[in-house]
């Protein structure tokens, strides 16, 4: 785009070239572009103070001695890290973060394209279908959590209707499990957000022409075939949106687990998030509640920056 | 061949109606569980259906939650206004006047999308405290515009890019300026595009908890989803007045979503950039 231009209409220089107005025209459109960018200054300085002020605001802060309920801003350099890397709470949280990464981001995206790929089939009532599977992603993360909270129970919920199908033997205790809680938290999380992986998948698949599919058929491709080697490679883009989505959700998962379980037995069920929370507004170790944060931010940037990076095509278009 | 084919269209509407059970399920057993009156509920019997049309437990709840569900009303309907507002004209900003560095101001504006609020809460709630703005309203109202401003931007921008420029120049030569072009020409145009920010502002302020939570905790003064939380979190409410409030929290989402389903899709898709 010719970006030398202050506007960049197409068609604008050869008038610009054509009249004697030009000048004229060139002031105005320049006294409007400077509008602009008045109205948009109040926008820049909120998200330049509460984004990225505050983000640094958050590192300083993980670097003093505030860990108390008065504020001290004393220079310990990187000792709340150290503290928070000598924390046995930490690697659990991490741990539970693969846990819930892995089985989070499977069943999106696993879910997402399977439904997405059969509602794509000329499906008599897929707004019907398509409605439903979405549906979830409007109710907030502490509704899904009250409602799953009942349905993962050892003694009820899902487990009554194993034994109902004749598998009373089957009874896992889900989300109080001292070590594998954070994969059944796992389930109402990709209730919530499977739909939302699988409007994208849709409308992926709604962007691939008829005619790769039918190039494919008349090569001799099966439908297996057309799907492995066609479809899924030209919806990768598609599946790196939903990896890093989920992914970010992963990272801050909160709300639902705060309903569901809290840190659950043995922290079983804790989250980073869950820490920073409680280190900070519970326990007054802002410091130290900084430092956990900061990291969050970290994780996230591994995620948001090659995601951006791929926008950026887009949005310079 | 047809024979075949009828299986497989089988297989596949079967495979559709077992995950709408399964997405269905969770609303049910919320429904069925609030209808009940506390010596129905019994962890053997969750599946059965409610004996009678039991409103008890849904009054119970309403009666504790009645307020937080007006601080949310409070909160959300001017904050999605506002920030819709803000959106649109960042949005026409970013779409047809883009002076040198806006498309990386945009993208700066985008990484505020996607980080986690746990990065800045901290002076948040010390920027709040120092603006007397901390466990009011107001204050909450403001953050979720700033924290807002990505977002609408975003999606009043890829709309306001559909727009051909041609339109543009043709009000310029009539004499429009910069304000005159978004309300003669854009503003008119616009109302699905704000359908859509609307629709997607107000369900992510209403669901939201964890700023809710840290900006404004007084019992009094907190938004429905911390209320319902709390209720759920005490050990000495019945679990069907806590599925009935659950489903009163739920309920202004559900009734959006339902009413507007279409643009609510077209706002996930736009969200992330890709639709």
């Amino acid at each position: 785009m010719a970006t030398s231009n202050p506007v960049s209409v197409p068609g604008e220089r050869t008038r610009f070239a054509a009249g004697s107005t030009t000048r004229k025209k060139k002031t105005l459109f320049r006294g409007d572009m400077l509008i602009a960018m008045v109205v948009l200054t109040p926008s820049i300085i909120a998200v330049a103070l509460f984004i990225y002020t505050f983000i640094g605001w958050t590192f300083y802060i993980s670097t003093v001695k505030w860990n108390s309920v008065i504020i001290d801003y004393t220079f310990v350099g990187l000792k709340n890290w150290q503290r928070l890397l000598n924390d046995d709470r930490f690697y659990t949280d991490l741990r539970n973060l693969v846990y819930y990464g892995v089985g989070f981001m499977t069943q999106c995206i696993v879910f997402g394209f399977l439904i997405a790929a059969l509602l794509d089939q000329k499906i008599k009532g897929e707004t019907f279908f398509r409605t439903l599977v979405i549906f979830p992603f409007a109710v907030s993360g502490i509704v899904t959590g009250v409602a799953w909270r009942w349905l993962l129970q050892p003694t009820t919920g899902i487990n009554l209707l194993f034994a109902k199908i004749g598998l009373a033997n089957f009874h896992p205790v889900w989300i109080s499990d001292p070590n594998y809680g954070m994969w059944a938290v796992t389930i109402p999380a990709a209730w919530q957000f499977t739909g939302y992986v699988m409007a994208l998948y849709l409308a992926g698949l709604r962007g691939i022409p008829q005619e790769v599919r039918e190039a494919a058929a008349i090569d001799g491709a099966g439908t297996y075939t057309i799907y492995r080697y066609v479809i899924i490679p030209l919806l990768m883009p598609v599946t790196f949106t939903a990896i890093v989505l989920t992914g970010m959700n992963s990272i801050r998962v909160f709300d639902l687990v705060s309903a569901m379980s809290g840190s659950g037995p043995a922290l079983a069920t804790d989250t980073l998030a869950f820490f920073m929370f409680q280190t900070t507004f519970g326990a007054y170790r802002y410091s130290l509640g900084a430092a956990i944060g900061a990291f969050m931010m970290i994780l996230s940037a591994f995620l948001v920056v090659p995601y951006l990076r791929s926008m950026k095509q887009e949005v310079e278009q | 061949m047809s024979l075949q084919r009828l299986w497989t269209r089988g297989a596949i509407y079967l495979v559709l109606i077992a995950f709408s059970a399964f997405y269905l399920m969770p609303f049910y057993v919320m429904i069925i569980t609030g209808l009940k009156p506390y010596v129905d509920v019994n962890v053997t019997r969750m599946w059965e259906l409610p004996k009678g049309f039991y409103l008890g437990s849904f009054l119970e709840a309403w009666y504790k939650v009645a307020p937080n569900f007006a601080n949310s009303m409070l909160i959300t309907i001017p904050a999605a206004l506002i920030s819709s507002f803000i959106g649109s004209i960042n949005g026409y900003i970013f779409a047809k006047w883009r002076f040198r560095g806006a498309d990386t101001i945009f993208m700066l504006f985008l990484v505020g999308m996607f980080l986690p609020y746990q990065g800045i809460l901290i002076p948040l709630v010390q920027t709040l405290q120092a603006l007397k703005l901390y466990g009011t309203i107001m204050g909450l109202i403001l953050v979720h515009c700033i924290f807002g401003i990505p977002i609408t931007a975003l999606l009043f921008r890829s709309y306001f890019a559909g727009v051909p420029n041609e339109l543009l120049d043709a009000a310029k030569m009539d004499g429009c300026g910069f304000f005159g072009i978004y309300r003669w020409i854009l503003l008119p145009i616009s109302m699905p595009a704000f359908a859509v920010v609307l629709l997607w502002q107000f369900t992510s302020i209403w669901n939201d908890y964890l700023i809710g939570l840290v900006v404004l905790s007084s019992p009094r003064l907190a938004p429905i989803n911390v209320a319902v939380q709390n209720i759920a979190g005490s050990y000495t409410t019945e679990w069907n007045v806590q599925m009935a409030a659950a489903l009163i929290a739920a309920l202004p989402t559900i009734f959006v979503y339902l009413a507007l389903g279409k643009l609510f899709m077209r706002g996930l898709l736009a969200g992330s950039l890709k639709g």
